[in-house]
């Protein structure tokens, strides 16, 4: 994506409370239409990035375009973003209705017309007749769900949340999850959405930005992070991942290799490496692309191991391997195809091979 | 209390041991038992203080002045008195704009001054709310008495002015006057005012006010439309506390009012002494507390009424 059809263009912005650098010169592209995230632990200034768009937070320095405005002089009550907050902020003095209509006065409409208006987001977000339910009347999904109405009635460019699923109980957040995308495609908003949960991340969004103090790590749709992650921090931070260490081998400019502890030597297509011959990089591999088997298998790269634990978890099983040449074991992930743990290789201290497909590693940058 | 007593003389005849239980296992079952029990102590004084002084009160209203004594057959000519003879009623039409107007100006004084500590103080809220409320710390004579050194016809203000030469008399109006008394009821009020502002407006959410402005709001309408309306009951509870005491006040009227300053209080008090009616006295006095509570009640369904007009 590129500048100039960014709808969002965050700038070089940075923000500092006293000398804690909050964010550290954050540049990002946000498209029209996009479900977009930001992911990191707390404190990693997600929420501060949301509130700078909101335009509760200012920025130190840097600026930030909505569809081509740059915002730093707009107030907060002008921007064209509305916001769902944390805690959904419902007015407690107001009931459903009024709650969805609070940012209608402003444009005059007629009574009937502001009415219907309501009526039509009662009817989106599947609460119609609950409008002259007091706030304290409402479940806490039922309060998400119009602290979402109330925002979007407006219209607005970009529609902020801030952790919005993050009060719910499970069952109701994976329901909510689905319906939020739903509405999103529905309505056509750009959304930013602010999470620590990786998995609600990847469900949801078109691209997501992880983020760690203050800094974006990277920047790119659930499928590119997960299976191409640029570094260990955000290989590490989005499921899980085994780390090895390698040195490149080239052999000329048509073929390359990795010689990897623990793994042997993985032929890589030259262009996925960058790095001259004997360079140090890391090499990653998640858990679930490994097969086990009680022999070696043919036609594959595969390596011997010991089972040191077993772990059964209903729809698949963990297993740690360990593999000589390297400290810790390999963590191993399968589906469960047949029933329960009645494999018997499950026995701790059981040799097995561990097996994967060379496209299967990532190349990570040192870092 | 019906039913606790009536579970007790049920369980009276049994054993005493059994008694105890049983009285145990009520109160675990009756939410209600245990509420009163809890509010015993207190009932028992509320209705040796207050319900029984009241009665009291009433009757002696119904008596009469015969000479030195009171004569004691019960009639409601003093209530004809007092509402047929104009000065009581203009006295409590004074009273009533005296500390009616004391009270606006006591509370719109003081949301200010919450407002800040509420949402501009981050350090130190304790500090700041016992250094607003450091007048209390002093007698009500003490503070009054301040006014009148303050207000008087030599006083602070007057020399003062006098000094830079802005005037060449003295200023008279300024003590013994209804001004006078409402400068100082406001002034001596005043921290039964921040006081319930400040919880009331420390207990908003912040967030409420970031998603006000987030929906369009600037910062008027967002307190009129959010912070006003959450900020009534404080508004409400600091009215009452105010209006209703200063209502029948009569030590600041009788210090600093003159003739044109005097309140009911001074009236009922005189009563009481010099004029010895106890009986007239009596009925002024509760004429006061029904006008005081028709007052209260007409003021709660106004705010109620603004309330969902601002809504």
């Amino acid at each position: 994506m590129t500048t100039s059809d960014a709808f969002i263009s965050i700038r070089s912005v940075s923000k500092f409370f006293g000398g804690f650098r909050a964010i550290d010169d954050v540049s990002l592209d946000i498209g029209q239409g996009e479900f977009f995230s930001l992911l990191g632990a707390s404190g990693c200034g997600k929420t501060t990035l949301l509130r700078m768009l909101a335009g509760f937070e200012s920025t130190s320095s840097g600026e930030i375009f909505i569809d081509g405005q740059p915002m730093s002089e707009v107030p907060p009550h002008r921007r064209p973003v509305n916001m769902v907050f944390q805690s959904y902020a419902i007015f407690p003095h107001l009931n459903v209705q009024d709650n969805i209509a609070y940012g209608l006065r402003k444009q005059k409409l007629p009574v009937a017309r502001r009415l219907e208006m309501v009526e039509e987001m009662l009817d989106l977000i599947k609460l119609s007749g609950y409008g002259s339910r007091k706030a304290n009347e409402l479940s806490g999904g039922q309060r998400q769900r119009i602290a979402l109405a109330r925002a979007l009635i407006l219209r607005p460019k970009v529609l902020l949340l801030d952790e919005p699923l993050g009060a719910l109980d499970k069952q109701l957040r994976e329901q909510m999850q689905l319906e939020l995308r739903a509405l999103q495609r529905q309505v056509g908003i750009t959304f930013v959405f602010v999470t620590h949960d990786q998995e609600e991340a990847l469900t949801l969004s078109d691209r997501i930005a992880v983020m760690s103090g203050g800094r974006v790590l990277q920047v790119d749709t659930p499928a590119g992070l997960y299976e191409m992650p640029k570094t260990r921090e955000v290989a590490s931070f989005i499921g899980n991942m085994n780390f090895f260490r390698g040195t490149v081998r080239r052999n000329g400019s048509a073929m390359a290799a990795v010689e990897t502890e623990g793994l042997g030597t993985i032929p890589i297509p030259v262009e996925q490496i960058t790095k001259p011959d004997g360079a140090p990089v890391q090499v990653a591999l998640r858990p679930e692309k490994f097969a086990l088997s009680a022999t070696r298998p043919d036609g594959t790269l595969a390596v011997e191991g010991r089972l040191r634990t077993a772990a059964y978890l209903g729809e698949r099983s963990h297993f740690y391997v360990s593999i000589e040449g390297k400290a810790e074991p390999v963590a191993v992930s399968t589906p469960n195809i047949s029933r329960g743990l009645d494999r018997a290789d499950s026995q701790s201290g059981q040799a097995l091979w561990l097996s994967w497909s060379p496209d299967a590693i990532v190349i990570l940058d040192t870092d | 209390m019906a039913e606790t007593s009536l579970s007790k003389s049920r369980t009276a005849r049994g054993a005493p041991r059994a008694f105890g239980a049983r009285l145990t296992r009520y109160l675990r079952r009756s939410e209600t038992a245990r509420g009163y029990l809890l509010m015993s102590p207190t009932l028992l004084i509320m209705t040796i203080g207050i319900v029984v002084p009241f009665i009291i009160l009433l009757v002696i209203s119904m008596w009469t002045r015969q000479g030195f004594s009171f004569d004691t057959t019960l009639t409601l000519a003093n209530y004809a008195r007092a509402w047929n003879e104009p000065i009581y009623g203009a006295l409590l039409a004074r009273s009533f704009w005296i500390s009616g107007v004391a009270t606006v100006a006591t509370v719109a004084l003081c949301y200010p001054m919450a407002y800040y500590v509420a949402f501009h103080v981050h350090r130190n809220k304790m500090m700041w709310l016992i250094l607003m409320t450091l007048p209390f710390w002093t007698s009500y004579l003490l503070r009054v008495f301040a006014w009148k050194v303050i207000l008087g016809y030599e006083g602070v203000i007057n020399s003062g002015l006098s000094a830079v030469g802005l005037i060449d008399a003295p200023l008279a109006f300024l003590l013994y006057s209804p001004s006078a008394v409402i400068i100082t009821l406001a002034h001596a009020w005043a921290a039964f005012a921040i006081l319930p502002l400040y919880v009331s407006l420390e207990k908003i959410d912040k967030s409420l006010l970031e998603a006000a402005t987030d929906l369009g709001d600037g910062p008027v309408a967002r307190f009129l439309r959010i912070t006003l309306p959450l900020s009534m009951p404080g508004i409400i509870a600091a009215s009452f506390l105010i209006f209703i005491p200063t209502t029948g006040d009569y030590i600041t009227p009788a210090l600093l009012g003159g003739p044109d300053g005097a309140m009911i209080g001074n009236l009922i008090q005189v009563q009481f002494g010099a004029v010895n009616n106890w009986p007239m006295g009596a009925t002024l006095s509760i004429v006061l507390m029904l006008w005081i509570a028709a007052l209260a009640l007409a003021f709660l369904l106004v705010t109620c009424k603004v309330q969902e007009r601002i809504a």
